[in-house]
Parts: structure tokens; C-alpha cells; sequence
């Protein structure tokens, strides 16, 4: 305990070890976030960097700037940089490491030293992935979904880009393990489960989705490996293997881990809606139901990536109906969120204003997935650029923007400097706009018969194509604004004070940074998370 | 409300999920923009916190599932029509390979491109000889996996003649997005002659070489004009030095008919160099009387 001192920041002590020694080997859950955080981000711009190259390619029809096959490794790396090691890990590991302990009044989480083991697994199967670019016979070209059996029988690197994501997903498994216990045993005393803030709730039923899902990846990508190493026949029919039972295999865990990466995001959303409206949530225990209902029933829902695969006409129709039953809690959830508006007293800063710009750009995602859930739809749109459409509304309009809003609302009590918020709205301008010009032409696109995954395409296609690459480079001018501007102000910025937005969740109640402990004694909570009488 | 068209039953199920997306995408955004503005700090600086409003909340439970079970139904029963191939369709084999399509008429004939009569529904038995490929014709919104070792179906009813584009739409490879072939609607009159003559020519002289070329998928990837493609050319290859890479190691042989033969059926066992192990073995494609026309018509490709 630190007595009557004022408690030094966790920036200042580092445990045992000195410089990058106290980062890399440190089990504060605040410095493992950072850490997460700091890789996360690098993923992510390798990822973007690749997209951006896919656009370029897809500038005109015809060889661009590379050839076919290089294409195909710049999408399946983009895919598997995106998805295994930006967009799943995500928030949980990142915001999530940081603000659970703070928000339930705990010192750390369960096990300090599993989310360290947690990050260096992280850290392999990042590595890993990115060593399958150079070293084999090319860098694996398989997409991301590693669909046998093409991805037996071709000869790129798919084997050691399997076995990063299979590295990966014991990483997961382990945070959401940790975080389940950690929701379980450490709340604060007074903390009872409707008193948790729903950015808690929402961790909470991803953690499950974690701990459950992901097992089943690995032993697809187990048995994927075990294929192209000893022959055995699991999903090549030459060899009396099915490509269905991969496909299934896949998606059970694939479907779900949509969930891992889009509830954490609905999290945040509705963690920031009441701190800028001045108000209470409307509506908590719907939201706290919903975040769970999603969880639950996203187990059941993976056969409608498989509409058109030959699965039988029956399990497609129980499919199809089990998808719109999903639709139902996020549609709840953005009820509840323009409610929570309804006689607030507002004020739009750069959190509220990215999560205003993802309540419209998670609509026309939601919303296109219905006609994605729809049989007679879904044939025309199946593996067409409408999906790629529809999955990056989700993903990066619903997810990364979310991602933004957190990074921009908790950035204070992270770095105890506040940002500057003329840069922020500024690079939000070309966020939007970017975004919605690089993706939007893909639903007209698609629906007018364009497949994804192609390297060239029919002339008549040519226009689109040309708009959506010319928004890939406004999106990218708005990411490097944006980035710019929080790196700058982590030194520069101006300090910030222990509550700049008037939060009412615990993690303003300790000074920013937060000290090492997190709490000097342990609050007692008495009342639920969003009280502004 | 459904018609005998795949084209019209996906454009009406789409129409109608659009026009209530699109509303409900307004009304929240303008909803949400109106809250934002009106109860703006400096307007409404103190906030009522109202915690929730049950009627409200079962409204907007009930009426969305409401909707969106109105949704799957439509959805359901278009696409139990686009699954119910009628009686009297007419049945063409498609086979996908790495990378092109391949369609056999129930006489025999098999061609790269897909003919159909105009007015008469047609009922394509899908597989693959490789990895899985996906049979998609945007103009009839119809699309299904190729599968290998197992047959899928589509059918589609061609009522307007013209030529439509037909895509593989399940990743495949290097040359996915250059696996594109056309579906060609033209009268029963035009379709029968084409039909007849080729049952005629069926039987009699063997198809040339070049004409198998074409029709195996070959020139896909291996070009007859000396310029380099996913495979080497074909120009001038009999009779010269080939240097290959075999079990990892290079030799030098020489393309004789033994070496072609073995390159169709065997692909995967001397690689040329410079190129990659992608080639799937020709033994279920060709017989060993076409497989010899080919090496004919390849020795006089100087």
C-alpha cells in the first residue's frame, strides 16, 4: 500500500524488470493491454497495407501491378492479418484488458500470468503468419478460409499459416478463460451482476463464444495440417475425405467468432452513449440479454455460409431461419441505443461521433445481412462482392469504428493526456466518407454479378471499381490522420484530469493513468452504472 | 406471386427485404440525428433519465420478428421453387476443373460453353474433377458449388435469348477469376441443328487436336502461340530440350512423346522450370486415343 503518497502511475513502476523487460515480462493487466494494443495496431496496418494493394490491383481490369497468384496471397493474408490478428483478439484484448479490472473494482484479472502467456502466444502466431509470406514455397494463397480441398493440394505455405492461426487460437481461449473467472470472482463487493457496466457484459459473453468456439477451430486446422503432412484423408474426396465436413467444421467456429468480434464492439457503443448524452442507458437489461442471446444463438447459425455449398435444401431452410432469430438482439440493441438519446443533454466529441457513424454503418451492414439470411437471396449474392460488402460494414463500419470510439473516449485515463479534438473530428471526415466510397459500390457490385476473390474482371464491372479504389486511399489518408494525432498526443497532448467526460463507471474514479494497483482500497459499489441524478 | 422465372423470384424477394431496409435505416438515422440535435447540450442542458418503457420495448421486439419471419417465408418459398426442376428440363452435365467449365448433353457432345434452347427449362448436374468451384449465371441469380465426388443441381428456365455470363464463384486457384464461360440462349431451331450436327459428326472422324486442346481446358493455362501463361507454351515444345525439376533436383529432358504423355497423366512428376506443381493429372479427362491426337497435333505446333 502506498500510504498517504499519492500512488505512482503504472508507467512509473514496472515490477521487476527495467525498460522493454518490464513490458514484455509484466502481468499488469494495464501494461499487457498497451502491449496488445501496440501489436494489434501494427497488425493492422500490414493488413490495410495489403488491402489497399488488393484495390490497386483491382484499379482496371486486367494485371494492374501483380500477377494472379500474388493477388491471391495479398487477399488470403489480408483476410488472415485482419481477421486472426486484428479483429478477434480486438477489443478484448486491447480495451478489454485495461477496463475490465478497472470497471468491476478489481485489482487485476484472475490469472495475471496467463494473460501475459496469453500475449506471447498472441505474438508467436503473429510471427508465424507472417514468416509463411517468405519462407516455403510462396506465401499461401488459400484465402482465409483455407477451404479444402484446395488448400490440401496447393503447394504454398498453407502449413505454417494454418498452424499460426492454430497458435492463435489457444491465445483466445486462454483471455477468455481468464476473463470468465475474472467477471466470476473478482467484482467488487456491492457489484452485483445488474450493477456490472454492460462494456462488462459484453466481454463476458464473448469470453464464453472464446472459451467454447475456438477448440473446434483448432482441431479443423489440426486435422488440416495433419492432411497435407501424412496424407490422411479428412476433406479430400480423392483421398475418401469430405470438403463439406471441413466446411462445417470451419464455420462452427468461424460463425460464432463474428460475435467474438462484433459484441465487444457493442460494448463500447453502449459504455460511451450515456457518458455524452448525460443520462442513464435506456433499457440495460435488454442490452445485457441480448449481449448473451447473440452469443448463444450464434452457435447455431454457421450452415448459412453454406447456402450454396450442397448441403441439403431442409438444413438450409432451418438455417435460414435460425440466422433471422439472430438478428432479432442486434436489432434490440440499436433500439436501445437511439432511445438512450431521447432527453439526453448531448454533446458530440469524437467518441460520440464514431459511434453515431456505427449505429448507421452496423445498420446498413445488419440490415444487408438480411438479405445475405434470405434463401432465395442469398443464391444471387453468395461469394459475390455484396458480401464483401456487407461483412466490412460489419466488421470495420461496426467493429473498428467502435474500436476508434474507445480508443478516443478512454484515451485520457490510458495516457493521461488528452487528444486534440479538431484533428480527431477532421480525420473522422475521411474515416466516413472514405469507408462508405470504398465499400458501397461492392453491394452494387455484387449484386450485379461480380464474384470476390478476383483478380480480373468483365469490363462492365470497370466503373465501381475504379470509385471503391479511389475511397481506399481517402480511407487510408483518415487512418493516418487519425493515428497521427493520438501518437502525437500521448506526449504532447494536453494532461487530462481523472474524469474529463463525467463518466460514472469505475475506472474514473482513479486518477489517469490509473497507479499499479488500480484502486488504493477496494470500492463498494451501491448502485448500477449509469447514474446521473 | 411467384412466376416461372429464378430471375424475377430473387429480384421480388430482394425488392421486398430492401424497400423495409431502407425505411428502417432512415427512420433510425433520422431518429438518431434528430435526438442528437434537439437535445443538444446547449438546448436541453439538463437530462431526464428514463430507464426503459415496456410497450416500447415489446413493440420493437415483436414487430422486427414479425418482420423478419415474413422475410424468411418469401425467401423460403422462392427458394423451394428455385429448387424444384421440372419434370421436363432438359439435362446437361457442367464438370468444373482448374480452371474452366466443361458441359455434356445427354447425346455426348461436350462443349466449353453452355447452349440451351430458348423457353425450355434446363437442369445442370454439377460436379467437379478437382476442388470445389461454384457455377454461378448472374442473369438467372442462380449459383451452386461444384463439388468434387458429389453432384449438386441448379435449373433455371433461359425465356430470354442472348448470351449471359457464366462465373466460378468458389475460390479455385491461380486462374479463379479467369474461369468465366457463357451461356448461349438461341432458338429451338438453331439449337436443334447444332444439336444434330454434332451427334452426326459424333462417332465419325476424331476431333482434332486443337479442337481437344479447347475443350480439356488445356489452353487455360498453356498457350499455342510461344507466350508464357500459367504453364509453358505448347509452341515448339515437341522436340526440344526441357529443363525439369524432379524430386528437387534439376535434369535436362527430352520432349518426346513418352515426356508429353507422361506430363498429361503425370503431371506433378517433372515440374518445368520456372513453373509450379498446379496441373491436376489428366487420367479421368482424356482417353488414350485423344491423348495421342493431342501429341499429334502438338508435334506439328513448330
Amino acid at each position: 500500500m502506498q500510504g498517504n503518497n499519492e500512488p505512482k502511475s503504472f508507467y512509473e513502476s514496472g515490477g521487476p524488470h527495467k525498460g522493454i523487460l518490464s513490458w514484455i515480462f509484466t502481468t499488469d493487466h494495464k501494461r499487457i493491454g498497451l502491449l496488445y494494443l501496440a501489436s494489434l495496431f501494427i497488425f493492422f496496418i500490414v493488413g490495410a497495407a495489403f488491402g489497399l494493394l488488393m484495390r490497386l490491383e483491382l484499379i482496371a481490369p486486367g494485371k494492374t501491378i501483380v500477377t494472379a497468384s500474388t493477388y491471391n496471397s495479398f487477399f488470403t493474408l489480408h483476410g488472415v492479418i485482419m481477421i486472426f490478428l486484428f479483429i478477434i483478439p480486438g477489443i478484448p484484448v486491447s480495451l478489454g484488458n485495461f477496463f475490465l479490472p478497472l470497471q468491476i473494482g478489481a485489482r487485476d484479472v484472475a490469472f495475471p500470468r496467463i494473460n501475459l502467456l496469453s500475449w506471447w502466444l498472441y505474438m508467436t502466431g503473429g510471427i508465424l503468419a507472417l514468416m509463411s509470406l517468405f519462407t516455403g514455397d510462396g506465401p499461401p494463397d488459400t484465402g482465409w478460409t483455407f477451404y479444402a480441398p484446395y488448400s490440401i493440394r496447393t503447394g504454398t505455405n498453407v502449413s505454417l499459416a494454418v498452424f499460426a492461426a492454430f497458435i492463435l487460437g489457444f491465445s483466445s481461449i486462454l483471455t477468455g478463460l481468464n476473463f470468465v473467472t475474472t467477471v466470476h470472482r473478482l467484482r467488487a463487493p456491492g457489484m452485483s451482476w445488474f450493477r456490472m457496466p454492460l462494456f462488462v457484459w459484453s466481454l463476458y459473453a464473448t469470453a464464453w463464444v472464446q472459451v467454447l468456439a475456438t477448440p473446434i477451430l483448432g482441431i479443423t486446422l489440426l486435422l488440416i495440417i495433419i492432411e497435407r503432412f501424412f496424407g490422411v484423408g479428412f476433406f479430400d474426396p480423392s483421398k475418401g475425405g469430405d470438403p463439406l465436413l471441413y466446411q462445417h467444421l470451419f464455420w462452427i467456429y468461424s460463425h460464432p467468432a463474428v460475435y467474438i468480434m462484433i459484441v465487444p464492439a457493442m460494448g463500447v457503443v453502449t459504455e460511451i452513449i450515456p457518458v455524452f448524452a448525460r443520462r442513464t442507458i435506456f433499457g440495460y437489461k435488454a442490452i445485457a440479454f441480448s449481449s448473451i442471446g447473440i452469443a448463444a444463438v450464434g452457435f447455431f447459425v454457421w450452415g448459412h455460409h453454406m447456402f450454396t455449398s450442397g448441403i441439403s435444401d431442409t438444413s438450409k431452410a432451418i438455417f435460414s431461419l435460425l440466422t433471422f432469430l439472430v438478428a432479432i438482439p442486434s436489432g434490440i440493441k440499436v433500439f436501445n441505443w437511439v432511445a438512450s438519446l431521447y432527453k439526453g443533454s448531448i454533446k458530440v466529441d469524437t467518441p460520440l461521433l464514431f459511434v453515431i457513424s456505427f449505429v448507421f454503418l452496423f445498420c446498413i451492414g445488419g440490415l444487408t445481412g438480411l438479405i445475405n439470411g434470405t434463401l432465395a437471396t442469398n443464391i444471387h449474392i453468395h461469394g459475390t462482392h455484396f458480401i464483401v460488402a456487407h461483412f466490412h460494414y460489419v466488421m470495420f463500419g461496426g467493429t473498428a469504428f467502435a474500436f476508434f470510439a474507445g480508443l478516443h473516449y478512454w484515451f485520457p485515463k490510458i495516457f493521461g493526456r488528452m487528444y486534440s479534438e479538431a484533428r480527431a473530428k477532421f480525420a473522422w471526415f475521411f474515416l466516413f466518407i472514405g469507408f462508405n466510397i470504398l465499400y458501397f459500390p461492392m453491394f452494387i457490385l455484387g449484386w450485379q454479378g461480380m464474384p470476390r476473390r478476383y483478380y480480373d474482371y468483365l469490363p462492365m464491372f470497370h466503373e465501381l471499381n475504379l470509385i471503391s479504389t479511389i475511397g481506399s486511399w481517402i480511407l487510408a489518408a483518415g487512418l493516418i490522420l487519425m493515428f497521427i494525432n493520438l501518437v502525437r498526443s500521448i506526449k504532447k497532448g494536453e494532461r487530462a484530469e481523472s474524469n474529463p467526460w463525467k463518466g460514472t463507471t469505475l475506472e474514473w474514479t482513479v486518477p489517469s493513468p490509473p497507479p499499479v494497483e488500480n484502486f488504493e482500497e477496494i470500492p463498494v459499489v451501491t448502485q448500477g452504472p449509469y447514474k446521473y441524478e | 406471386m411467384i412466376s416461372g422465372n429464378s430471375t424475377e423470384t430473387v429480384n421480388n424477394v430482394f425488392l421486398f427485404i430492401l424497400v423495409i431496409a431502407i425505411v428502417l435505416l432512415i427512420s433510425i438515422t433520422f431518429t438518431m440525428i434528430y435526438f442528437v440535435v434537439k437535445y443538444n447540450r446547449k438546448n436541453n442542458p439538463a437530462p431526464e433519465n428514463i430507464e426503459s418503457n415496456l410497450m416500447l420495448e415489446i413493440t420493437w421486439i415483436v414487430v422486427p420478428t414479425i418482420l423478419v419471419l415474413a422475410m424468411f417465408y418469401y425467401g423460403w418459398s422462392g427458394f423451394r421453387f428455385m429448387r424444384t426442376a421440372p419434370e421436363n428440363a432438359m439435362t446437361v452435365k457442367a464438370t468444373g476443373r482448374m480452371w474452366s467449365w466443361q458441359f455434356e448433353y445427354e447425346n455426348g457432345r461436350k462443349d466449353a460453353e453452355l447452349r440451351v434452347p430458348l423457353g425450355k427449362p434446363v437442369k445442370l448436374l454439377i460436379t467437379s474433377a478437382d476442388v470445389i468451384h461454384g457455377l454461378y449465371i448472374p442473369a438467372f441469380r442462380i449459383k451452386e458449388d461444384a463439388v468434387p465426388g458429389m453432384q449438386t443441381f441448379l435449373w433455371f428456365l433461359p425465356d430470354r435469348a442472348g448470351e449471359y455470363d457464366l462465373f466460378c464463384s468458389e475460390y479455385c486457384g491461380t486462374q479463379h477469376s479467369s474461369m468465366v464461360s457463357k451461356v448461349i440462349v438461341i432458338p429451338q431451331k438453331d439449337f436443334d441443328s447444332w444439336y444434330t450436327a454434332v451427334a452426326v459428326k459424333k462417332g465419325s472422324a476424331h476431333p482434332q487436336g486443337v479442337k481437344l486442346l479447347e475443350e480439356k481446358g488445356c489452353l487455360d493455362c498453356h498457350t499455342t502461340d510461344g507466350a508464357i501463361g500459367v504453364g509453358p507454351s505448347f509452341k515448339g515444345l515437341f522436340g526440344r530440350r526441357v529443363i525439369v525439376i524432379a524430386g528437387g533436383k534439376e535434369r535436362e529432358v527430352f520432349a518426346d512423346e513418352a515426356y508429353l504423355k507422361k506430363s498429361i497423366l503425370h503431371p506433378g512428376a517433372d515440374i518445368v522450370n520456372g513453373f509450379t506443381d498446379i496441373m491436376p493429372p489428366q487420367s479421368d479427362n482424356m482417353s488414350e486415343e485423344e491423348i495421342s491426337e493431342i501429341i499429334n497435333y502438338l508435334k506439328e505446333l513448330k
